[in-house]
């Protein structure tokens, strides 16, 4: 059991024990634990390394320490930078949950209904990995591998995601069965990205890993008039949406069917893109 | 095998744990090793809220909590918060407004309650509504739980 307190002493314990568990807000690893489906001996607890819990704004791009909480996310100070990233983060769990769930736990836990997920893929976030041995940077979407599965390698862990600022409006919708405690049956984050003249938008809960829906960006964005501001018309929006869900990958399991969680994103595409409209010619 | 000894602050005063297993949630150990069963088990997946406590101030499942990383922390329980023998206004309240029914989410909600009450004393209905979010009760249907609220903050909030 080691409760760090540096970067390096958490990368030294991991190299010591490449096998150890890492535990930072607990709230996905201790479900496991206490329903007895793993198993812990060494653990290594990144809840007291002041460089986790830190974020920064530097020019047009935010660092996230991995230890970030989803409470601190909903904060307005963060909002205002990431209104998407903060609209999903008061969507996870319930506050006893946004008080101890962190942003980088999020992310290795790698569930394709992972809440932050799809805001993070529609901003091309990018991962800082350490170990004792080095630091590299993975895009998140190119990090998450599979279901509950990641490159992150023995003895590394995450030490923080970097997300740009970006310029428009954005939203995340989610499906589920209440507005507290739901785990994602289907979700979306639509971000307007006015200096690149780009819609993006990405997915959740409708494919193992996460999913952009570039064909549905291509659309949207050529369709935009981004100088008058003008509004495409209600077709452009419904074939937006149809794109959307034609991109995803969903399969039946116990919180919805395939079928159900395309047409919810096809709701949500149709939907978010409209809110966005509204706002977009707006400076 | 179980862990090395650790202490735990609880309600301000330390006590240790001598032979938790190393997976043990802070819930368990408070229940089973420190004979403090105010804070209640039942899903274990932090869904219920029911074993709410305060983590130097801030509301988490214990259940959620690995007991050994919480050694340095300052954990409240229900049983931390009447000071005196008495009841805190929360707790009060809920007498009065009829707030219990089976009781059993009851230390829970109270705990999420006087932390909302503490950062916002007068909490607006949606407010109220999200703190107690991840809190289930089946008896009461909450509205005399959110009643109980208001009138905890008509007489002073959360603190005592």
């Amino acid at each position: 059991m080691t409760i760090a307190t540096s970067l390096e002493d958490a990368c030294a314990a991991l190299a010591a024990e490449p096998n150890s568990v890492i535990v930072a807000g607990g709230t996905d690893l201790m479900v496991e634990v206490n329903r007895g489906s793993r198993c812990v001996e060494n653990v290594v607890a990144l809840d007291r390394i002041p460089e986790l819990a830190d974020w920064h704004l530097t020019g047009d791009e935010l660092r996230f320490g991995a230890g970030v909480t989803f409470a601190e996310i909903c904060e307005p100070e963060i909002a205002a930078l990431v209104p998407a990233l903060a609209q999903a983060a008061r969507t996870v769990g319930s506050p006893q949950i946004r008080n101890a769930a962190t942003l980088g736990g999020n992310i290795a836990t790698a569930s394709p209904a992972g809440d932050s997920i799809p805001v993070l893929a529609a901003l091309d976030a990018v991962l800082e990995l350490r170990s004792t041995e080095a630091i590299r940077e993975v895009p998140v979407t190119e990090f998450i591998t599979g279901v509950k599965a990641t490159c992150l390698m023995p003895g590394e862990l995450i030490e923080a995601v970097r997300v740009p600022v970006l310029d428009g409006p954005q939203e995340f919708c989610k499906v589920g069965t209440r507005n507290a405690m739901v785990i994602s049956v289907a979700s979306l984050a639509l971000l307007v990205d006015r200096s690149a003249r780009r819609i993006r938008v990405a997915l959740g809960s409708v494919s193992p890993i996460p999913l952009r829906a570039s064909e549905a960006e291509d659309h949207a964005s050529g369709h935009l008039d981004w100088d008058s501001g003008v509004q495409p018309g209600p077709e452009v929006v419904r074939e937006f949406a149809e794109l959307v869900a034609g991109s995803a990958n969903p399969i039946d399991d116990h919180r919805g069917s395939a079928a159900y969680r395309r047409h919810a994103v096809r709701v949500l595409a149709e939907r978010s893109l409209t809110r966005v409209l509204n706002r977009v010619s707006s400076p | 095998m179980s862990t090395d000894p650790f202490i735990l602050e609880v309600n301000g005063q330390s006590h240790e744990v001598a032979d938790a297993h190393p997976g043990e949630s802070l819930l368990r150990v408070l229940r089973e090793r420190l004979r403090l069963p105010g804070s209640k088990n039942a899903c274990e997946e932090g869904e219920c809220g029911s074993c709410t406590v305060l983590l130097d101030g801030q509301t988490v499942c214990s259940c959620l909590v690995l007991a050994s990383t919480a050694v340095g922390r300052q954990i409240t329980t229900i049983e931390g918060l009447s000071g005196d023998g008495g009841l805190s206004h929360v707790q009060q309240a809920f007498v009065d407004a009829g707030a219990v029914q089976c009781g059993f989410c009851t230390p829970g909600l109270i705990v999420s309650i006087g932390s909302l009450l503490e950062s916002d004393p007068d909490p607006s209905e949606l407010a109220v509504r999200e703190a107690i979010s991840g809190n289930l009760c089946r008896c009461t249907g909450y509205g005399r739980v959110v009643e109980a609220v208001h009138l905890a903050a008509t007489r002073g909030g959360g603190s005592k």
